[in-house]
């Protein structure tokens, strides 16, 4: 079952002076298991939205319904929200324990799960994420580098195996070889785990290699939903808001313009290479 | 959830009143409060309570701002009030009913107390209510200065209230974050008894701990690349001045309690 979003608006301290509608009307269906990437500039309301999806805000009108659960109705916004596995910007807004295990079991133990249980998915959790737990589980997570903390702070979420994963910018302020760590385990998990991934984030880069669908907020509402090629076919539009296409697509895009005959659905640098190296085979 | 707070009362604006220097407001509130215990005769109030009101006009703020001020003491108030209706017993005696007694000296002291503080209150309220925080710790640097001859870090202070003021909005923004990462996780802040929920909060306390430790090293690091080496001679970007407006204000301060003295010695 889907996550609905319906006719879903906010509006940051209504009823006041400093009204500001963070959010105006938004329809918008997350169905199971796709990889759904969510562009903006700053202050466009992605994080607004993302907050709405597991219940930690509340709408102005309109609602928000997790696989049948109504996230209006305080009672049900409980079992909805254990669907919906929320991953901060952040993982010191998220570490507390004095190990990374026990860290990690604080989700788990929250779902009244068994002592034997929540170790048995914590490890899980460790291992999907690539933290070895001989080696991290006594550790205290502030000893962590900045891609080991994220992914701790991750596997905290992964181990409460929610059906929807929502990531709130994960590679932000990580270098090269952590980007590609916490994007590698995003992969994998949804291999693994099956779940549905609604990712945050300003690389247009990482959100072109994995995402099955892109929704661009601007002003807090939907300017556009499709296929990263529907997307990134309309570089211009998303430069006018202030945002980036990825570098590929704006090559391809210079390339076309002067005429090079370049098919649809280039616009990561994996695709470009395939594409590039067929037609020097060919030639 | 914790965005509601609003910290200071502060009321911006541009009056005689908001323009005077934070000094001359902080001595006056003194010496406001030195008159308002001056006074031991109930009718001398309305002096101190005109002063008030038309401070307050002069400042362009509400009057009933004034009385939002009390708010605060809406329960001691009138507890103070009561006690020292039925607890004085002396003078004459005016009702008897039961066990309950009232004396006149009681009527008399039940108003004479609620009025002291509530103008205390009131009063020294307009300080906060017209003066911004930042000019209010400069100007406490300023007066506490002397004090540096007993080695009083009047400097150290000084920046130190300024940076907790600073930082009071970015930790609430930080508190609720954490506390909606940790929801996210299942916390439950709100079932159990009060132990359950003082444990509760570790969750939320200890990234706030962690990260305002962090901050504050880097905050340091800041300044000191900054060449910040404590107050030792270091110049001001607004030098606070005495102009007239402070000696005036003075003068009506000092007006009013020459006032509240002659009254009471002589009428």
């Amino acid at each position: 079952m889907p996550i609905i979003v319906e006719n879903l608006s906010y509006t940051y301290m209504a009823r006041s002076v400093n009204a500001h509608a963070a959010l105006k009307n938004i329809i918008l269906t997350i169905v199971d298991g796709e990889f759904l990437g969510l562009i903006g500039h700053t202050g466009s309301g992605k994080s607004t939205l993302i907050q709405q999806l597991n219940g930690l805000m509340q709408p102005t009108s309109g609602r928000v319904i997790v696989d049948g659960f109504d996230m209006n109705d305080k009672k049900q916004r409980i079992k909805g929200r254990a669907l919906i596995g929320m991953v901060f910007q952040y993982p010191d807004y998220q570490l507390f324990d004095n190990t990374v295990l026990e860290d990690i079991s604080f989700g788990p133990r929250n779902m009244k799960l068994g002592d034997e249980e929540v170790k048995a998915r914590a490890f899980e959790a460790m291992e999907l994420v690539g933290l070895d737990p001989a080696v991290f589980s006594d550790k205290s997570p502030f000893e962590l580098s900045g891609g080991e903390k994220r992914r701790a702070a991750l596997a905290g979420i992964i181990a409460m195996r929610p059906k929807y994963l929502v990531l709130d910018e994960p590679m932000a302020g990580l270098d090269p070889s952590g980007r590609r760590e916490v994007m590698n385990t995003i992969g994998k998990l949804r291999a693994e785990l099956g779940c549905a991934v609604i990712m945050v984030s300003h690389s247009m880069e990482d959100i072109a290699k994995a995402s099955d669908r892109i929704v661009v907020l601007n002003d807090g509402e939907i300017h556009a939903v499709g296929t990263p090629n529907e997307i990134f076919s309309r570089s211009d539009e998303l430069i006018k808001m202030g945002l980036d296409a990825p570098q590929t697509a704006r090559l391809v895009g210079i390339f076309r313009d002067k005429g090079f005959k370049i098919p649809d659905g280039i616009y990561t640098n994996e695709q470009f290479l395939h594409w590039f190296r067929e037609v020097m085979r060919s030639a | 959830m914790l965005n509601n707070i609003t910290l200071g009362q502060y009321l911006p604006g541009n009056s005689v009143v908001h323009r005077l220097d934070p000094r001359t407001k902080i001595l006056l509130m003194i010496a406001y409060v030195v008159a308002v215990f001056l006074v031991d005769r109930i009718e001398v109030f309305a002096l101190i309570i005109g002063f008030t009101v038309l401070t307050t006009l002069l400042s362009g703020i509400h009057l009933s701002y004034l009385v939002k001020a009390l708010k605060p003491m809406k329960f001691l108030l009138p507890l103070m009030f009561i006690m020292n209706l039925f607890l004085v017993k002396t003078g004459e005696l005016l009702v008897e009913w039961w066990i309950i007694t009232i004396y006149k000296d009681g009527i008399k002291n039940a108003f004479f107390i609620v009025l002291r503080l509530a103008t205390l209150v009131a009063g020294t309220s307009l300080l906060t209510l017209t003066t911004t925080p930042i000019s209010l710790t400069d100007g406490l640097e300023r007066l506490f200065t002397p004090l540096k001859v007993i080695k009083f870090p009047a400097h150290e202070l000084a920046m130190m209230m300024t940076i907790a003021l600073r930082f009071i909005p970015t930790l609430i923004e930080e508190a609720d974050k954490i506390t909606k990462a940790q929801l996210a996780r299942g916390a439950d802040f709100e079932s159990g008894n009060i132990f359950r929920r003082a444990k509760a909060m570790l969750p939320i306390l200890i990234p706030l701990f962690v990260n305002s430790f962090r901050r504050a090293d880097e905050l340091a690091m800041a300044m000191e690349s900054r060449c910040y080496h404590g107050g030792e001679g270091r110049t001001r970007m607004r030098v606070l001045k005495l102009k007239l407006n402070d000696l005036y204000a003075t003068f009506v301060m000092a007006a009013l309690i020459a006032a509240v003295v002659v009254i009471q010695k002589f009428i």
